[in-house]
């Protein structure tokens, strides 16, 4: 085999490749599904998602390297093109080449890494503390410094819709399996330090935006941290197999405006000292 | 580095055919009371094959429900049995099998052995899973229906299962039993039966990668049962091992489940490793690119496994000092295994290749298996797996690795081999429709899972969000089509054993190098009763 004629088998295979891969990566996110990880709305959520794609470009551009090689070769180095077998078995130059090179793009990658896991991990500066328990099948949020707590579940008509054959369309549903009674009430702007634990089995607490889940176990308490950047509804799951209603134990953060947030926070208390009852609802 | 074996080597083999074909005459004392290591191996692959099918069929179950959202066909408990049997008995009835059963055809034919080193043990070892299998499997059928805490049993929500608990803990305690002892006896075989000349660096690397995967399993296999005896006790004699509330630890249980865990998963890719780097060359018709770099990459992998076991741990809750040691840790395991991939890719470039369906199984092996292992490398990265984790894209990374990768290499492995076995050639029109439509539907089934995963569908939950129904869908269509593909596996098989008319000769293939195929084809009930004396140019290093 030519050498020219190698290239050039190699150039539409590398082609090829990369067609596949827009066609697997690119392609169904046209569909207007998501299909990849969220940006989020804090500064976490914004280094994970940059850190991914970093990873996922890096491993991208591996597999087209290995794979033209590799179907380069299947396509020229066949019997039924009367390829004659080489009869080399070894190389230790090659070998070091291929050991000290993926070492060095290890290396790239675990600089990024290190930095955005160090932040992660800082929980120092927070402004405010909610504790965070993990129930069968809900969860519980106390504001530590508001004096605030009460229980959120699966809301009703998810609840409804979820029993089987209930003959209620999901899709009828607004965020079906997604929404709760009483939502997680949070202020923009503000560093705030969750405390997570369980009261049972362990649970995990995740919201795709904020960029992080933690465990919820019981006897421990874990700690995480947030600061959101944008007021809206983010949504999230239980994300440990907890139990049969697992999948039924959803989170929803709903991030307000300072004073908004407050407003919410004395109408709270206030309805809290007029009723002398434990477990208001926003 | 190859040449042909000579006549005189072959004719020495049929001398041998003459005395050494005398089989029990009764089906108990042929099947039951066995010790040869043809037929315990046969035992094994007929088990595994049965357990793949049962343990398909949970799967079929799991992606039926979660076909479209909303609750159709099973109750949330019902589908946390199904994904918890699907596990167990993929990972112990269906792989782990199907690799001894292979060891135990292959490993004394390759190395010039008459048997195995211990073989009534050998029997026990097989017969004892029948049962084991029999026991978990029969707690579907009770009150409190089959355990539903997932495969890695994590306490407290275990604690909470009904009487099957039992039962499931005597069964994995059975499996362990049946695995450690048949590591001790490929060990013992491996290390004192070769043949003259069968030194340590000139075996193929099937048995090299079983030599490994045995210490590997005699090392975790105790840990598990330490693991779950400590939760048997914690169920029913009130012992507070993982319960918080009597000062015990359920992290604790994580970490020593994980110390096993993550081994075992080399346990069962291992193996698949040594089949692929006996495919490849033959097909290639060049010798295996950089053999000693091979052994030295599979040693790496192993000993790296027991030291990455944290990465399964990160959302659990861990110092940055002990987050960090296991990134590092697991993103090295990233060499040896390129290592591997280079080398197999080397093996092709510039060889003669033809592709046989074996050989097409083993390059779809190397595809998809590099796929699983890049996004392994994604999720070792710790900041982005506190989103990954416990997502879909877990699911879609390790089903990458184990169903076209293991599952992949054990039918690459059934087509090479079940030649020499059985004496007939299966039907490579029907190995080949097999390969390309379980290529294409297990792509179909496990890359639409990644998707999912990124945006934001949790792993091991009956029902969904609408958001996620589209790729759910397909994922769905891709497993029945890829369950209803494994019929004609089946169909091959049993048509190669029984039906077909064409023989194979001794080497089946073209110029195929290893001590099994100096051997006729099916090879006689006791093989190298005289051992064979090994050269260097029997060998392929």
């Amino acid at each position: 085999m030519k050498k020219e004629n190698t290239v050039i088998v190699a150039l539409a295979v590398l082609a090829a490749m990369i067609a596949a891969t827009w066609l697997a990566l690119v392609a169904p996110g046209m569909t207007g599904n998501e299909i990849n990880m969220t940006r989020g709305v804090t500064s976490q959520s914004v280094n994970h998602f940059d850190l991914h794609m970093v990873v996922l470009w890096i491993c991208v551009v591996i597999g087209i390297g290995v794979f033209t090689v590799m179907f380069t070769s299947i396509f020229l180095h066949r019997k039924s093109r009367g390829h004659e077998p080489a009869k080399f078995s070894h190389s230790t130059k090659a070998e070091i080449i291929w050991t000290i090179i993926p070492v060095l793009i290890l290396v790239v990658m675990a600089v990024p890494a290190t930095t955005a896991l160090v932040k992660m991990e800082d929980s120092s500066g927070a402004e405010m503390t909610i504790k965070i328990t993990g129930f069968q099948w809900r969860w519980k949020y106390e504001y530590l410094d508001q004096d605030i707590s009460f229980i959120s579940s699966l809301d009703r008509t998810s609840n409804e819709a979820r029993m089987l054959n209930s003959g209620i369309a999901p899709e009828s549903v607004d965020n079906y399996l997604l929404n709760v009674d009483n939502p997680l009430i949070l202020p923009v702007g503000k560093k705030i330090k969750f405390l997570i634990t369980a009261d049972d089995v362990i649970h995990s607490w995740w919201v795709p935006a904020l960029g992080w889940k933690r465990d919820a176990i019981p006897g421990f308490i874990n700690s995480a941290w947030t600061n959101i950047d944008e007021p809206g509804t983010y949504r999230g799951q239980c994300a440990e197999l907890c139990g049969k209603d697992h999948g039924f134990m959803p989170i929803v953060v709903i991030a307000l405006p300072e004073n908004e947030f407050e407003a919410w926070v004395t109408e709270q208390t206030a309805g809290k000292r007029q009723n002398d009852e434990q477990g208001a609802t926003p | 580095m190859s040449s042909e074996i000579s006549h005189t080597d072959i004719n020495a083999v049929q001398d041998d055919h003459e005395h050494g074909d005398h089989k029990p005459a009764g089906f108990l004392d042929r099947w039951l009371f066995t010790t040869n290591h043809k037929d315990i191996g046969t035992l094994y692959l007929i088990f595994s094959l049965t357990m793949f099918m049962i343990g398909g069929a949970m799967a079929m179950v799991i992606r039926a429900e979660l076909f479209m959202p909303g609750l159709q066909l099973v109750e949330p408990d019902f589908f946390n049995q199904m994904i918890t049997m699907h596990a167990l008995i993929m990972v112990f009835g269906a792989v782990m099998p199907a690799w001894v059963g292979f060891a135990n055809w292959l490993i004394p034919m390759m190395i010039g052995a008459p048997d195995m080193a211990l073989p009534r043990m050998n029997n026990w070892s097989f017969w004892i899973l029948p049962f084991a299998f029999a026991m978990l499997l029969s707690t579907l059928f009770m009150d409190s229906g089959g355990p539903a805490a997932g495969w890695t049993l994590y306490p407290p929500l275990v604690l909470q299962s009904g009487t099957n608990f039992a039962f499931v803990v005597f069964a994995i305690h059975m499996m362990g039993v049946s695995s450690i002892m048949g590591s001790i006896n490929i060990i013992a075989t491996i290390l004192n039966m070769r043949a003259p000349g069968m030194t340590l660096l000139r075996m193929p690397m099937f048995v090299w990668t079983w030599l490994i995967t045995a210490f590997l399993l005699i090392a975790v296999m105790p840990v598990l049962a330490g693991a779950v005896t400590m939760l048997l006790t914690d169920h029913f004699f009130s012992t507070n091992f993982f319960n918080a509330a009597g000062g015990g630890d359920p992290v604790m249980f994580q970490h020593i489940f994980w110390f096993f865990g993550h081994p075992e998963v080399y346990i069962l890719i291992l193996p698949a490793f040594g089949v692929v780097s006996e495919i490849l060359p033959t097909f290639s018709r060049k010798p295996l690119f950089g053999y000693a770099s091979m052994v030295y990459a599979t040693a790496t992998i192993a000993f790296l496994s027991f030291i990455v076991w944290g990465h399964h741990m990160f959302t659990v809750g861990m110092p940055l000092q002990g987050e960090l040691f296991f990134m590092y840790a697991t993103m090295l395991i990233s060499v040896p295994t390129g290592v591997k991939v280079f080398n197999w890719v080397s093996t092709m470039w510039q060889g003669s290749m033809t592709f046989e369906t074996p050989m097409l199984f083993a390059i779809g092996f190397v595809v998809l298996f590099t796929i699983g292992g890049l996004s392994g490398l994604m999720l070792a990265i710790t900041a982005a797996d506190f989103q990954y984790h416990d997502t879909y894209f877990v699911v879609a990374h390790f089903h990458y690795v184990l169903v076209p990768g293991s599952i992949f290499a054990l039918m690459a492995a059934t087509y090479y081999w079940l030649p020499k076995f059985t004496g007939n050639m299966y039907s490579e029109k029907w190995g080949k429709i097999h390969f390309w439509l379980s290529t294409i539907f297990v792509n179909v089934l496990f890359f639409p899972q990644h998707y999912l995963g990124l945006a934001g569908m949790p792993r091991r939950i009956p029902d969904y969000s609408p958001q996620f129904a589209d790729f759910n869908m397909i994922s769905s269509i891709g497993g029945f089509a890829f369950g209803a593909t494994q019929f004609i596996f089946v169909a091959i098989i049993l048509h190669c054993v029984f039906r077909s008319k064409v023989k194979a000769t001794a080497k089946v293939w073209d110029n195929p190098i290893g001590l099994e195929w100096t051997l006729e084809s099916p090879p006689a009930y006791h093989s190298f009763s005289t051992p064979p004396v090994v050269t260097q140019d029997m060998v392929r290093q």
